[in-house]
């Protein structure tokens, strides 16, 4: 019998990483005194351990087993909770983690900061005098078997205290398991049973001489004893002589007779021996070898609530369904109310089904959240500023995939916040503000998406040195006037830092950028409030879910496109004067102050269309990385919730497509990918300018700077 | 069949258990802390209880000691998980009632030989 443990490593390694996110967040708000903390902690610490000596991670049973001891002193009181364990805690979970990640990504890990803090777990160990010399059990059956010695005959004499079976113990099964070593004959001896009036049937009053030809070591005997060595008196010998077997046809009637006996008395119970000496063979019908697929396709842990409400849901689905089958198995026209009734459960029921399953991709935001207590804690150690960081709304359920990705850039953030936000201790203390700096992650729903800020009581930015570093990398001229948020767009330039001096926590100029693509790249926006003196708010708003996206469905011709709904700014009925012709196939559209290139879908996709001019088109002006477009369409038709198709999985990546979705009519539509379409529209205009610079070099320009014009 | 009811607060350990039983030839039945051990224990009857001893809201011992104040449990085998191979965790084990340990960490082949000593 064997089971692949490979199987079971997945598992591990989730709870493991579930284990260390909890020893981290219970470390970072452990008091002296909190047993119940501390007893979590050493659960966690402790399950690892198990995990991973029964999956054979030995070198981490072996610093887990360091970790674990610590810990066990502080649980009994023996050690005071210091701050300095405390950190060196915190640095054993990072060792931890590394290890299983180690195992996770099948690689070898920093085995030095391993052994380094090992050293200094043993050093904190040995000072408080603990007894290090408790051998760590790695495999237990790791005893090799005495094969060589000959088959040996061994006397056992067993002889059971009266109780012996009120533990759940069977003398019989431990006689069928030392079978398993040898060759077993038994004798059980009688003169201690009473008389039948005197039994009493929980209790065991025979005793037995066993005879076992094996080749098995003493130890291995003992071992089948091992769970009632203290309730019984064994006495092991060992007989040079072989002698022929004794056959068990005696013992057993001696077992069956007390056995009647014991069940003529009270029936009701269930006989502690049993005379049957066949050997329970399980059987291995499901000893298959399992797959193991390699590549992780990750997995949710779902509340059984939101799985009951799935399927109360299409229980209510299906009772909608028979009464509409009913209703149409014999349909007349005096059914047409009741049909319309019908339809509007079904509409119904679909809904509530579909905001079901929604949910089960969501999480509550406490999932990225949780990493920050420990961030800002060690933030707050290296730059030497005291700071609180409050969580708020972390019950705020958003879409798993969302949650992955906005982990990154929130650190980001957050890290932002502690190194320029919040100002040193004795600058705070100038401005007459509390010494300790405090940083607010909030995290709330708002309308169709979820909002995140995050924000500090420090310094605020500086409005005029963002100001400042922006002329000196030219992006404005001293001229512009510009709002105050539109000055703090600003900071999400590439290479955009005023950090005057660059640390090793954040500023170093790479960064915003990328935070704000990050964040578009979800279908989210970030926006920056800030006030001198007084603090900043980032505010991080995202759609909820990336799988439903609100649309515009627009037509061309006979085909139905979808343009993301929060791509839009505004749809009009193009002016002639407002059109630039400015080569022979390009148009530019003046939209106030800008200049907006104006593409065509049905060029786009070279499809026909019903109007190919300007004049008699609708525009729809869209939006992606601050550069406007606008698209030609015959006409604009409803706006809807689509569920969103990947065309990667059904067909392949079309540029300028985002994907795909089915409509009510069960016609396929595509979805426009605005971004693809932009980039398609420049590289086509650079395309043009090779061939006739002169002409085309006022257009790219445009496009490429996109406002100003 | 064979009925066991498998208490422990880790995933993987739990299913490695379960897993292994199954594939045996037992029925199993899962239980994530002594609490659900016990009210799983309840609602129906088992051949043998493993349980770790470690676990969040009732421990392995508090629930060994639970279970032989049932009538239904007063005989059936319960085997404790520990890491600890000393005396002292096997006391402990014994005085609430246990009818035996096994010392973590073990492969489902020592598993499966060790339970045929309480199950058939």
């Amino acid at each position: 019998m064997s089971v692949d443990l490979t199987q079971f490593i997945p598992s591990f390694l989730e709870e493991s990483f579930e284990g260390l996110e909890l020893m981290e967040s219970s470390l970072l708000n452990l008091e002296q005194g909190d047993d119940e903390t501390i007893n979590s902690i050493f659960r966690a610490a402790h399950s690892i351990k198990g995990g991973a000596g029964t999956f054979g991670f030995n070198h981490v049973t072996e610093f887990t087993h360091l970790v674990e001891t610590l810990l066990d002193e502080m649980r009994d009181g023996r050690r005071n909770i210091e701050a300095d364990d405390v950190e060196l805690l915190l640095e054993s979970v990072d060792c931890m983690r590394l290890l299983i990640e180690a195992i996770r990504d099948e690689r070898e890990c920093d085995s030095e900061k391993i052994a380094e803090n090992s050293k200094r777990l043993e050093e904190a160990l040995a000072a408080s005098g603990s007894v290090m010399s408790e051998a760590l059990t790695i495999n237990a059956d790791d005893a090799p078997t005495d094969n060589s010695s000959d088959i040996a005959r061994w006397q056992i004499k067993f002889i059971p205290e009266h109780h012996l079976v009120q533990t759940g113990n069977d003398p019989l099964l431990l006689f069928n398991a030392l079978a398993d070593l040898g060759k077993v004959s038994l004798e059980a001896n009688t003169k201690e049973l009473p008389t039948l009036n005197d039994i009493d049937a929980e209790e065991l009053y025979l005793s037995w001489q066993l005879t076992l030809h094996s080749n098995a070591s003493e130890a291995d005997i003992r071992e089948v004893f091992e769970w009632v060595e203290d309730e019984c008196e064994l006495i092991i010998t060992k007989e040079v002589q072989d002698q022929p077997l004794e056959a068990v046809t005696e013992a057993v009637t001696v077992v069956n007779t007390l056995e009647g006996s014991s069940q003529n008395e009270q029936a009701d119970l269930t006989p502690p021996i049993e005379a049957h000496f066949a050997e329970p063979t399980p059987k291995n019908n499901t000893d298959k070898p399992v797959s193991k697929s390699k590549n992780d396709l990750g997995s949710i842990r779902v509340g059984v609530d939101k799985v009951d409400s799935l399927i109360n849901l299409v229980g209510e689905l299906v009772i909608t369904q028979s009464m509409l089958s009913e209703l149409g198995s014999d349909f007349d026209l005096s059914k047409v109310e009741r049909l319309n009734a019908g339809l509007e459960q079904l509409l119904q029921n679909t809904k509530e089904l579909q905001e079901s399953v929604m949910r089960i991709r969501m999480l509550p935001i406490s999932f990225a959240f949780n990493r920050f207590p420990r961030l800002v804690h060690d933030l707050s150690k290296k730059t030497g500023k005291e700071i609180e960081l409050i969580l708020k709304g972390e019950q705020t359920e958003l879409d798993k995939t969302v949650m992955e990705q906005i982990g990154d850039p929130l650190v980001h953030l957050v890290r932002n916040a502690v190194d320029h936000g919040i100002e040193p201790a004795q600058v705070r203390l100038a401005h007459g503000k509390p010494e300790k700096g405090t940083i607010v992650l909030d995290a709330y729903h708002q309308g169709g998406s979820i909002v995140i800020e995050i924000s500090d009581d420090g310094g605020g930015i500086d409005r005029q040195a963002v100001f400042n570093k922006a002329l000196e990398k030219g992006l404005v001229d001293e001229k512009t006037t510009l709002t105050d948020s539109q000055v703090f767009d600003l900071l999400f330039e590439p290479g955009f830092s005023t950090a005057k001096e660059v640390s090793d926590i954040s500023g170093r100029g790479v960064g915003m950028d990328v935070v704000k693509k990050n964040i578009q790249s979800l279908g989210g926006r970030i926006q920056v409030e800030s006030e001198q003196g007084k603090g900043s708010t980032f505010r991080v708003n995202l759609p909820l879910t990336l799988a439903i996206l609100d649309g515009q469905l627009v037509r061309v011709g006979k085909e139905v496109y979808i343009i993301p709904l929060i791509t839009i700014v505004e749809s009009l009925q193009p002016q002639k004067e407002l059109i630039n012709r400015v080569s022979g196939d390009m148009l530019l559209y003046r939209l106030r102050e800008d200049n907006v290139p104006v593409i065509p879908i049905y060029q786009l996709f070279n499809i026909p269309c019903e109007f190919e001019h300007i004049e008699s088109c609708l525009l729809v002006v869209v939006e992606a990385d601050g550069q406007k477009i606008g698209l030609m369409v015959d006409d604009l038709l409803a706006q809807q919730q689509v569920v969103i198709k990947s065309l990667n999985d059904n067909y392949q990546q079309v540029q300028g497509v985002s994907g795909a979705t089915i409509l009510g009519d069960g016609s396929v539509a595509m979805i426009l990918d605005v971004a693809g379409i932009i980039e398609m529209a420049l590289t086509k205009a650079q395309i043009n300018q090779q061939h006739q610079s002169s002409v085309q070099s006022q257009i790219t320009r445009s496009i490429s700077a996109g406002v100003n014009a | 069949m064979t009925k066991i009811l498998v208490v422990d607060d880790s995933n993987s350990i739990r299913d490695m258990v379960s897993f292994t039983l199954k594939s045996a030839g037992y029925e199993t039945v899962e239980a994530k802390d002594g609490q659900e051990g016990l009210s799983k224990a309840q609602a129906g009857a088992f051949d043998l209880v493993i349980s770790d001893v470690n676990m969040p809201n009732m421990d392995g011992i508090a629930l060994c000691e639970e279970l032989r104040k049932l009538p239904a449990f007063k005989f059936t085998p319960i085997l404790m998980l520990t890491t600890e191979s000393s005396g002292d965790m096997k006391m402990r084990g014994k005085a609430a009632g246990a009818t035996g340990w096994l010392v973590k960490p073990f492969n489902p082949e020592k598993l499966l030989a060790t339970i045929k000593r309480v199950v058939r």
